[in-house]
């Protein structure tokens, strides 16, 4: 008897490996142990139905429990929070649904929107601290809720007409690829749809370019006069959204408010 | 070892849910005090915690978790450890308790508490586990009885046996959880009397309550049913030889309104009363 040898064997069990407990257990446990079997899928698609809530709307009941169980099979939980538990389940139905790439990224909005919910508590910068600020050398950090993945369909649309419980679009491929953006105001999470040239600038900051770096970027991107008006414009929107939880000067390490 | 959970805290109390939040911040609750499901709570931050700060202000607080594998042949996760340590340091909680179970192996995790073989073995690794989380913790841990569906060919105790010879070599406290006694004893065909009789009184710490379904072949540990009439009789029973803990209800689902959990737990109060009456 080796305790590591039957939790293996355990495991093999619940997950449907080829194993067999006879060694550990005798006839009578049958009943036992189809309860755990049992009881181990019932919590992991309880998981996936509480994150992916308007993923599950999208696609039905009966499909999500299929996809659910695909992924459940696929997919053994590793983690000791659930919370975690959904961070795949975005590609799984990647692959279950090729030819209807929103319900992908649906999931992945969900999710997104979850792990928000949950992440660092991080103020935005104060009205005060954005007087006499060297924004040519300014650095800009975000806040660490704040997500990013590419959209090619109108889930955005989708999840939003579903949250308002109006009938959802159909849906659609963006006539050019975007990107949804998710993060946490106060203690609720949101998210927009943004357009490439947004994206381009985020990545940028993200990538530790200061603001006058994104100004050129712009600029040589779009030409001056709209650079400089785009560079403006997404700094105030994501003052405005309380992205921006520090501002350093070049050098500098940001630090963020809590 | 420091923490609360040496001292004897008598009363009456309730597990946090989120339907009741609302209750908990905008009125005065009766409770001594709430229990929380640990893991939901060690998260980087967000409105879950902020509203947990806010009820500590007005109500003590057990820690109650789920994932910590006291049984993993393979050792405790660390990173977990820390966390958990982390967010007690934080409570300052009346109890920091988990399940003699186990959930996890070689990266796998369950997310469900399954059942140990009761033997020298299982018993050393256990006491192990519980040895490391108590000296990371600095606390002493409660560890609660588990209901389970199926026993092992190779077990060489009884269930209350191991958790006797599991306080002995710890000098952990016991979460005695009747409704669990009572569903082993239906599952397994044990007296649930000698079960109390064999476990070490004077390490109980903190009783749960609660109610369970009839499955298939098997009772389940639902928590979505009141307390039913045999778990309060034998409630009773366990007043009798422990005397006042700490003791609160569990519902999990199908959560009524808190002013159902409030009445059952008022049942709780009257049977631990008549208890202290009858020992007058």
């Amino acid at each position: 008897m080796s305790l590591s040898a039957m939790q293996r064997d355990f495991r093999g069990w619940l997950i449907d490996a080829p194993v067999s407990m006879a060694e550990w257990v005798d006839a009578d446990a049958r009943a036992g142990l189809a309860v755990y079997h049992n009881a181990y899928r019932v919590q992991l698609v309880d998981c996936l139905r509480d994150t992916f809530e308007k993923t599950l709307l999208w696609l039905g009941n009966d499909e999500f429990i299929d996809a659910a169980r695909a992924h459940i099979e696929s997919t053994p939980p590793h983690g000791w929070t659930l919370g975690v538990y959904g961070d795949g389940f975005a590609h799984t139905l990647a692959e279950l649904y090729p030819n209807d790439p929103e319900v992908a990224e649906l999931a992945w909005l969900d999710c997104a929107l979850s792990r928000a919910f949950e992440g660092p508590d991080a103020a935005p910068v104060s009205p005060e601290r954005l007087v006499a600020v060297d924004w040519d050398n300014a650095g800009l950090l975000f806040t660490p809720t704040m997500q990013i993945a590419v959209a090619r369909t109108n889930a955005g649309a989708i999840w939003s007409a579903l949250s308002a419980q109006d009938d959802p679009p159909m849906a659609a491929i963006l006539p050019e690829p975007g990107a949804m953006l998710v993060w946490r105001q106060d203690f609720t999470p949101c998210f927009r749809t943004v357009q490439a040239i947004e994206t381009f600038a985020l990545e940028h900051i993200v990538a530790g370019a200061t603001f006058g770096a994104l100004c050129l970027a712009l600029i040589e991107r779009c030409g001056e006069e709209i650079g400089v008006v785009e560079a403006g414009a997404l700094l105030g929107q994501w003052i405005g959204d309380g992205l921006i939880t520090a501002i350093s000067l070049y050098g500098q390490q940001p630090t963020a408010q809590r | 070892m420091t923490g609360n959970s040496d001292a004897t805290i008598q009363g009456f109390g309730l597990g946090l849910r989120t339907p009741h939040y609302q209750d908990f911040l905008t009125g005065t609750v009766p409770v001594d005090f709430v229990e929380v499901i640990s893991e939901n709570f060690m998260i980087d931050g967000g409105k879950p915690r902020h509203i947990l700060d806010q009820i500590r202000e007005r109500h003590p607080v057990a820690l109650h978790g789920v994932s910590m594998s006291v049984g993993s042949a393979d050792g405790l996760d660390h990173g977990y450890l820390h966390r958990l340590k982390a967010l007690a340091d934080h409570l300052d909680p009346l109890f920091v308790s988990d399940h003699l179970c186990w959930t996890r192996i070689e990266g796998f995790n369950s997310h469900d508490l399954l059942p140990l073989p009761y033997t020298d073995e299982a018993l050393d690794i256990v006491c192990a586990n519980i040895a490391l989380a108590q000296d990371v913790l600095q606390r002493t841990m409660l560890i609660e009885n588990p209901s389970t569906y199926l026993q092992f060919t190779a077990d060489s105790m009884t269930e209350w046996q191991f958790l006797d010879a599991m306080c002995d070599r710890t000098g952990c406290a016991l979460l005695l959880d009747v409704n669990n006694i009572y569903v082993g004893a239906v599952n397994h065909g044990f007296d649930p009397i000698a079960y109390l009789d064999g476990v070490p009184a004077d390490r109980v710490r903190q009783i749960h309550l609660a109610g369970h379904s009839q499955g298939k072949d098997r009772l389940i540990d639902t928590h979505d049913q009141p307390v039913p009439p045999s778990v309060w009789a034998l409630y009773a029973d366990a007043c009798r030889r422990i005397g006042p803990v700490a003791t609160m209800i569990e519902r999990d689902d199908d959560i009524p309104p808190l002013a159902e959990l409030l009445a059952e737990l008022d049942i709780a109060r009257s049977l631990a009363s008549d208890d202290r009456k009858a020992a007058a």
